[in-house]
């Protein structure tokens, strides 16, 4: 004869058992039905640590349809590379913030800039960045012209830039801005200029 | 072939619409193999995105006509009925009804007036063919261009272009290319190469007789008749043609036997005489005036919808629009001109370049449109890095290198009309392809709505005073651009 106590026992083990497997199969459910947490698509922020230069960022403004210069203060990484990296990541942190002169599509980030002497700069921008950009002629030649100036104005040496999404080729930017051939960085320049002389 | 068909398409009663279709469809199947006198036959050709088909034409009275219901019921499901003197069908949601021997039409619930009486024929309805260009706008709801002497109807945004261009070689080869793949019929006689282009909806080049100045090849013809458009090569030897780029070019040159053979300088009416001097071995040829002539590119187009002006409204049909209004502008200031994209046609910006240059225009002007901002943007080429010319081949990214400045005056003159208007312009340079790979004057002008509505982009009154504005911008400079009215 099995003890009453030990009966006992076991039908309330068998309870508990039985309860958090209820309790585990609800709450299975329910997060089942949560949405999975959305990628955090933010631009890296340069490093908060270092020592601190004045750079010109070279900033587009859609109501003026130009750049207009912006001088900042960042930490920037001696390898120079990284530095134009950390510049471009810089200017997009502006295009990103909500009260953007030029806003850009969300998720859009430089994945790297490679610098390939001699003079050539290789901008690697993700396709977030292009398959949501606005189409159009000028807001997109605002676009390419304020990433070459931002890097051409603070990184010395830099003659052409050739823009990639993705790390491929890709014949425009929303289906105006060419971005099949190398930029010349002086062309670039003098565009710059022209805008502004046109205000 | 006539008779035969009218006993063929004798109707049944309402309601045996599939019966009559397979009637129908028999009638064009026995139409097309038939064989008979057809080079005699008068026929209409009818060009549509989805079909191409011709028709035979019945003379009654000196009048020509053509059955209706087979002009329509290649396009789609057509029902029809008739009760004694009236004579009515459906197509879609479009009601027609006419009367036996009356030259009214009702459709949609609207009266219109026919070019002649209405005829039934063994239950065929038969109206003028002049008729055709006021009746299947309405009944189609599609914009249709007819052109009675040639008797070619288009529906919808339906066009094949075409450029020529003499490449001196030797032998020298004519290089024709198509805006879409072409298969004509070709025939040959002593100094004739013909193609003829039953089925392709082939418009008219800007002149319809083409000169190259060439002893070999002297010049090219292009005519429309009974629904058929045929190109004439001229040759003072035998010629051949070849396909390539997927049928979309056709290079004629001389036979092989001509091309290897000793060069024979061939009698070529109305040439000059050879000069036989051997201290002047050149001809020394007076300058031709270049014709002003245009290109006119509606950008984007096809799977290529463009900016996405809004939920209804996209930047390829907006460019095609102001192209077609740009082309009437310019042509009523005397200068001819060619849309490069009449029709929601795909056009790679290779294929824009390489048209363009063949067709050697004084100006090429690319369209665009755009949500943001207000007014018009004009642009130039900015030229990309590298791209070094080598002796007579220029590099193909920097083509518009040396007319860059002549770009920028016509750039500028257009932008000194929109100021007159006292519409918002601004003139810059861009990376906008193909302006970059064009040998010729380029500019591309970029239109933002007149105000904060984008649909606005739309209004035709605004898109006619922008293409007016283009239009006399580029009139202003025509002396500067080289074109001969």
């Amino acid at each position: 004869m099995i003890p009453r106590h030990l009966l006992i026992g076991v039908g309330v083990l068998l309870l508990a058992v039985l309860a958090m497997g209820f309790y585990a199969g609800r709450m299975r459910g329910r997060a089942a039905q949560v949405a999975p947490a959305v990628a955090d698509t933010r631009p890296v922020a340069p490093p908060a640590t270092g020592p601190t230069e004045q750079v010109t960022l070279f900033v587009a403004d859609d109501a003026a349809a130009m750049l207009r210069p912006q001088a900042a203060s960042i930490p920037l990484p001696s390898a120079r590379q990284q530095r134009a990296e950390d510049l471009l990541r810089a200017l997009l942190g502006i295009y990103l913030a909500k009260t953007s002169p030029h806003p850009l599509a969300a998720g859009a980030e430089v994945r790297a800039v490679y610098l390939v002497d001699p003079g050539l700069a290789v901008i690697d921008l993700n396709a977030a960045f292009a398959n949501g950009h606005r189409s159009g002629v000028l807001e997109e030649e605002l676009t390419v012209t304020s990433l070459i100036q931002t890097l051409t104005a603070n990184i010395p040496g830099i003659l052409r830039v050739k823009i990639l999404v993705d790390g491929k080729d890709r014949e425009t930017l929303a289906g105006h801005a060419d971005l099949s051939d190398f930029y010349d960085a002086g062309a670039v320049s003098q565009l710059v200029a022209q805008m502004e002389s046109a205000q | 072939m006539g008779s035969a068909g009218y006993t063929i398409l004798s109707r049944g009663p309402i309601g045996v619409s599939a019966r009559r279709s397979i009637r129908i469809a028999l009638f064009l199947l026995i139409a097309a193999i038939v064989p008979g006198n057809s080079a005699d036959e008068k026929r209409i050709a009818i060009f549509a995105a989805a079909t191409t088909y011709s028709l035979p034409i019945s003379d009654r009275n000196g009048v020509e006509y053509v059955g209706l219901l087979e002009a329509i019921e290649p396009l789609g499901t057509v029902t029809s009925r008739n009760g004694g003197d009236h004579w009515k069908f459906r197509y879609n949601d479009a009601d027609a009804e006419f009367m036996v021997g009356s030259n009214r039409a009702k459709i949609r619930g609207h009266d219109i007036d026919l070019s002649g009486t209405f005829l039934l024929e063994n239950n065929r309805g038969l109206v003028p063919v002049t008729s055709l260009s006021t009746l299947l706008p309405r009944i189609l709801g599609v914009q249709v261009t007819f052109n009675p002497a040639s008797r070619r109807l288009f529906i919808g945004n339906v066009a094949t272009h075409f450029t020529a261009q003499l490449s001196r070689t030797a032998p020298p080869r004519l290089v024709m290319n198509f805006t879409s793949p072409v298969n004509p019929t070709i025939a040959t006689e002593p100094g004739k190469l013909r193609m003829a282009f039953n089925r392709e909806p082939l418009v008219a080049p800007g002149t319809p007789t083409l000169t190259f100045d060439d002893k070999a090849i002297p010049s090219a013809t292009y005519l429309e008749n009974n629904g058929i458009a045929e190109i004439t090569v001229n040759g003072t030897v035998p010629l051949m043609a070849s396909f390539s780029n997927d049928r979309r070019t056709i290079t004629i040159a001389p036979t092989p036997q001509q091309a290897a053979g000793p060069a024979q300088p061939a009698a070529v009416p109305g040439a000059l005489p050879a000069a036989s001097s051997a201290a002047n071995p050149v001809a020394v040829v007076p300058p031709v005036p270049r014709h002003f002539f245009a290109v006119i590119d509606a950008s984007h187009g096809g799977d290529d919808r463009g900016a996405a002006l809004s939920d209804k409204l996209a930047e390829k049909d907006v460019t095609l629009a102001l192209a077609r209004r740009l082309r009437q502008e310019l042509e009523a200031r005397g200068m001819s001109t060619m849309v490069l994209r009449d029709s929601d046609a795909n056009l790679t910006l290779d294929q824009r370049a390489i048209f363009t240059n063949t067709a050697h225009p004084v100006i090429y002007v690319a369209l665009h449109a755009a949500s943001d901002g207000n007014g018009v943007r004009l642009y130039t080429a900015l030229l990309p890095a590298g791209g070094e010319n080598n002796g007579p081949f220029i590099s193909w990214d920097t083509a518009q290198e040396r007319v860059v400045p002549i770009s920028r005056t016509a750039a500028q003159a257009v932008a000194a009309e929109f100021q007159k208007k006292q519409i918002q312009v601004r003139t810059l340079s861009a990376p906008l392809r193909p302006l970059n790979n064009l040998t010729g004057p380029a500019i591309a002008v970029e239109v933002a709505p007149p105000g904060s509505d984008v649909m606005d982009l739309n209004l035709p009154a605004y898109q006619q005073n922008v293409a007016s504005t283009v239009a006399t911008g580029i009139a202003a400079v025509r002396d500067k651009l080289g074109g001969q009215p």
